[in-house]
């Protein structure tokens, strides 16, 4: 991206295409209920194996989650919508074509954040195939295992427009997608298990210029930290083929994560005429009002509306709210501390910074804090106590390291520990006076002008009180007694 | 008029194998068929929407309930090639 | 026994003066005896739950065309490539049947896929006329058809996309109904296009299609394109046509119109000797037009054969039936498979389904047929507001010759001309026997509106009252027992 001399600066053009599988109990087509690792084609019917004769038909449950989607994104949502086939032949495709949704999406257009949002579609997910090689070779050729536990579970794709421009955005864009999805119940959201999968189309183009590069699919990244470095990868191959005066081919590319190299995933195959036709086994699904009041009825309160009731209501500063609504197991912790009715209370700002800095610090940035052991009420009176200056911010931390190891009751570690912070009176005074005059030299630099000389000086205070000495107290009665 | 060429990428897409006898009597007989079918190309039908289904009613949905899936023995049963608990098929990467 | 309608047997059976296991047994040896090549497997014996005694059908055997799914038989379509196939589940319909007391007596041979007029595409051989062994008995439910006019069948189950029931109904001399589309299930027939596709009877007589056809209609939840129908088909009873409006358009009744086709002149003088019959009954006949009908038969070998390659798609060695052997890789696995398991007419079909659908060629084919049948069923509309039901020949020829078509697909298509266009509109129509030319039967054809089957099954009742149509011959002729 940046440009030396004579150098062109380009800019990447990046659109999102994720696949969500929906938390619906059974399949888009048929009764089977959703496979969770269970044993490979228990959870198939005449349908799903697309047995002749047999007939789909949609699901209510993932209509339903498909308008909710709509809703969370502000999409436009069809008043009605129409299943189509898309033609190919492939083993994990067991009627020889997918059904999905073609001109008529469920829902059109929309924003998340930054970033438009293009179309949500419903359709069917493909069998699992297993790649056996050479151990289960059939006549000469590699073998691979079908399994269609998964084939028919009820997918949504949501494509963006072009409006990512890094590996980095895309993974935070990512980040409050699956927030965002997670809140609505419509899905695990899990890219381990492949509840959520994504792929990049990815193009480049001198900065500032309207016209789009030619563009090539990445596939198969199945972590957003992988997004982030396969898009980086994809990004950094295309500028290098521009600069040496190539031209990028249009493609489907495959990131390898081990060994950061990106392999084109061609095959020997035409390219694709999916010969795309209404689905004659399925009638056009009308969007009825009370649908629309079913999913709108349904809608929780979603990250954006929350980082701006945050921001508004509890007045919490921009940053903070958007860190807390964008990951909803700290905004639920942050809020269930707020409503704890600590005493004292924690100013907002302060518990917030301790949630999302301190707390999240110690655990780890993919764990809940609900889920450990300071519960939110323990977290509130710390904060409490530290807010009044009843402990010290270091004496505060203390205690937090204890709860997040130990769990247990704030003010009991303060009293066990001893560290009630000591006030200004007649004992701090003194025992600043004595560190004052075993530091001779050291106070006659901040005498002399120079601040940062009080270093040893606050550090044997702070040694003498076991850290329970205000910081700014501490400060306040060196300047007093040396009469500056 | 559908020449060899067009048959042969036809019968691609449609996984379908032809012999060259077969390709020649397709090319011929496809055109014949196609002549015939191309008259509906002289009616005017600008306006007219398109019939994908004569049933006036609106799609039926199914409520998100369960039923029984089939045993796998009786999935695989009539399978051509079976390897252990799936549908053994030339892999696709090969 | 043998010369019982379907309808007089169940009553019988009910009053207790025959019994059902007899008559099974009596159909069976006959279907086994089959020497037209009608069934591709009956009923090795009697079923082993007989029917309850107050069952509406009373235990009166049906045969089955073999497209319908039926659980634990072999269910092939007439492909070779479903060769030996014993699905895990029945047909809605079949079981709804069964249930009814019309338990399976065979399986009946068909045009593979339903794609057929003359039953020459079954893998399974072909089936031969009962009233001229040497002639076609139509299709592509011939084995059905053949069997009901041969008394190998009290009665049978059948198809119709373009006229499959209806056509061989005429050919063989006995009534075919097609349903309004989504009034019987189609959960376990083995499509062939999916949007034309009904279930329907192939009888005896005009009682015994309302009797079936009473029993078969319902809405399934397995099928989202079914209805419910709005009322229960009820016995037809009426002997007169007083009043009723009978449109006859000229676009399909061979009077000269541009792109039309010419109907036999033995066929016509049937045709206008029942038109006759009708006025004296009562009816009130009228010209009309359906301009667009000359063509449906395109916008049909568009539409239908689109569907058709995507439903056959699944076809393809992976989870059941017929896989080509020692396959080098994938795509040689897929496309040998479909080349040794498909017959011509499939082959054909599906290449012709593929290419309307392909890029390029969408809007030309497939976006402008769905328009062409938009304006089918606008005619229909049209003409109903004038009248109330719409006659014509149901064939444009009687049963023609083994192999006389079989080098000339276009020719063939031909046999639809005056079927297609009611299955494009969805809605009902039926075929009686309405005489003879040539010795051999001709149909005739009544159409009415969707949901309009009592009124059709009334003035088709009337008329074969009135027709007094002999089909004995077919039943001494073909039979080999
Ligand atoms: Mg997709
Ligand atoms: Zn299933």
């Amino acid at each position: 991206m940046s440009a030396g001399v004579g150098e062109v600066a380009y800019e990447p053009v990046i659109g999102l295409e994720i696949h969500v599988q929906l938390a619906t109990r059974t399949k888009m087509f048929c009764g089977c209920e959703l496979s969770f690792g269970e044993p490979p084609n228990t959870r198939t019917c005449p349908v799903c194996l697309g047995l002749p004769g047999s007939l789909p038909v949609a699901n209510a449950r993932a209509v339903h989650f498909g308008l909710m989607i709509g809703m969370a994104l502000g999409s436009e949502l069809a008043p009605r919508s129409i299943f189509h086939r898309k033609n190919y032949f492939y083993p994990d495709l067991p009627k020889g074509y997918q059904i999905s949704q073609y001109d008529e999406p469920l829902c059109r257009g929309g924003r998340l954040g930054e970033v438009r949002i293009h179309r949500v579609h419903l359709e069917e997910d493909a069998a699992k195939l297993v790649h056996v090689g050479e151990s289960g070779r059939i006549h000469g050729s590699d073998a691979s295992i079908v399994d269609f536990n998964r084939g028919g579970t009820p997918l949504a794709e949501i494509v963006t427009e072009p409006d990512v421009r890094s590996g980095g955005q895309a993974r935070e864009w990512l980040t409050l997608l699956r927030t965002t999805l997670r809140q609505l119940g419509v899905s695990d959201v899990n890219m381990e298990e492949g509840s959520l999968r994504c792929d990049a189309n990815i193009s480049v183009r001198p900065a500032g210029t309207p016209e789009l590069g030619v563009k090539t699919e990445l596939k198969n990244m199945n972590s957003f930290r992988f997004i982030e470095r396969g898009i980086r990868a994809e990004v950094a191959r295309q500028e290098k083929i521009l600069e040496e005066g190539g031209q990028v081919v249009q493609e489907t590319l495959h990131f390898d994560p081990a060994s950061e190299r990106i392999t084109s995933l061609r095959s020997k195959e035409q390219a694709h005429d999916y010969r795309y036709f209404p689905e004659p086994d399925l009638l056009p699904v009308a969007i009825e009002q009370e649908m629309l009041e079913r999913a709108r009825a349904a809608m929780p309160e979603l990250p954006a509306a929350r980082a701006a009731r945050l921001e508004r209501e509890v007045g919490l500063s921009v940053d903070s709210a958007r860190q807390l609504a964008f990951r909803a197991d700290l905004g639920d912790y942050f809020e269930a501390a707020l409503a704890a009715a600590a005493d004292p209370a924690p100013p907002a700002q302060a518990l917030a910074n301790w949630v999302a800095g301190d707390l999240v610090s110690r655990l780890g940035d993919e764990d809940d804090p609900g889920a450990s052991r300071v519960t939110a009420a323990a977290l509130a009176v710390l904060v409490g106590l530290v807010s009044a200056k009843r402990i010290s911010v270091g004496a505060g931390r203390r205690v937090l390291d204890r709860l997040v190891a130990e769990g247990g009751d704030p003010l009991a570690i303060v009293q066990e520990e001893g560290l009630e912070a000591i006030g200004g009176g007649e004992d701090l005074a003194a025992i600043v006076a004595a560190a004052l005059a075993a530091n001779g030299d050291a106070a006659e630099r901040v005498r002399g002008g120079n601040a940062k000389a009080i270093g040893p000086i606050v550090g044997q205070v702070m040694r003498e009180t076991k850290g329970r000495a205000d910081g700014g107290e501490v400060t306040r009665l060196v300047h007093e007694q040396l009469g500056i | 008029m559908i020449d060899r060429d067009e048959v042969l990428h036809v019968a691609r897409l449609a996984r379908l194998q032809l012999n060259e006898d077969e390709v020649q009597a397709m090319a011929a007989e496809l055109t014949a068929v196609i002549d015939h079918i191309a008259k509906i190309g002289e009616l005017d039908l600008a306006d007219v929407a398109p019939t994908s289904h004569v049933v006036e009613v609106s799609g039926a949905l199914r409520a998100d309930e369960p039923c029984a899936s089939l045993p796998r023995e009786v999935a695989l049963a009539q399978a051509p090639a079976v390897s252990g608990e799936g549908f053994l098929v030339p892999s696709p990467q090969a | 026994m043998l010369e019982l309608s379907a309808a007089r047997a169940a009553a019988e059976i009910a009053a207790g003066t025959l019994s059902a296991r007899e008559l099974f047994e009596l159909y069976r040896a006959r279907a086994a005896a089959d020497e037209l090549n009608a069934f591709t497997w009956v009923a090795p014996e009697p079923p082993a739950d007989a029917p309850r005694a107050d069952a509406p059908l009373g235990g009166v055997p049906l045969a089955v065309k073999d497209l319908f799914c039926t659980e634990g038989v072999p269910s092939q379509s007439g492909s070779r490539i479903l060769q030996g196939y014993r699905p895990p589940y029945s047909a809605s319909v079949v079981e709804r049947l069964r249930a009814a007391g019309a338990p399976l007596l065979g399986k009946t041979n068909q045009d593979e896929f339903a794609m057929g007029s003359s039953n020459e595409n079954s893998a399974y051989g072909p089936v031969r006329n009962p009233w001229d062994r040497t002639r076609v008995p139509g299709g592509s439910s011939g084995g059905s058809a053949a069997a009901v006019a041969a008394g190998l069948a009290p009665w049978a189950l059948g198809t119709d996309t373009g006229g499959s029931i209806r056509q061989p109904a005429a050919l063989c001399g006995i009534v075919g109904c097609k349903p309004t589309y989504g009034a019987v299930s189609r959960y376990g027939m083995i499509a062939f296009a999916s949007s034309l596709d009904q279930a329907g009877p192939l009888t005896r007589d005009v009682t015994d299609a309302a009797l079936l056809l009473r029993h078969m209609v319902a809405h399934d939840a397995r099928d989202a394109t079914s209805l419910a129908f709005p009322h229960e088909i009820v016995m037809p009873r009426a002997e007169r046509l007083d009043g009723v409006r009978l449109g006859v358009p000229a676009e399909l009744t061979g009077e000269g119109v541009e792109g039309g086709v010419g109907i036999d002149s033995g066929v016509l003088d049937a045709f206008t000797a029942t038109l006759a019959r009708a006025q004296e009954l009562g009816a009130d006949v009228q010209s009309v037009h359906l301009p667009h009908a000359p063509h449906a038969l395109s916008a049909y070998y568009v539409l239908a054969p689109a569907e058709a390659s995507s439903n056959l798609a699944r076809f393809d060695g992976v989870r059941y039936g017929l896989r080509a052997a020692d396959a080098r890789d994938l795509t040689d696995m897929y496309t040998r498979t479909r080349h040794d398991g498909f017959g011509a007419e499939v082959k054909r079909r599906i290449m012709l389904g593929t290419y309307a659908l392909s890029s390029g060629y969408y809007d030309a084919y497939y976006g402008r047929a769905q328009r062409v049948r938009t304006k089918i069923a606008q005619d229909f509309a049209t003409a109903f507001a004038q009248v109330d039901l719409i006659v014509t020949p149901t064939s444009p020829t009687v049963a023609f010759a083994l192999g006389e078509k079989t080098g000339d697909p276009l020719s063939m298509y031909l046999n639809d001309y005056c079927t297609v266009p009611m299955s494009l509109a969805g809605i009902p129509a039926i075929s009686i026997p309405c005489g003879l030319s040539d010795a051999l039967p001709v149909g005739f054809q009544l159409a009415g509106p969707a949901f309009s089957e009592n009124r059709l099954l009334d003035a088709a009742h009337a008329l074969e009252l009135a027709i007094g149509f002999d089909g004995s011959p077919a039943r001494t002729n073909g039979a080999g027992v």
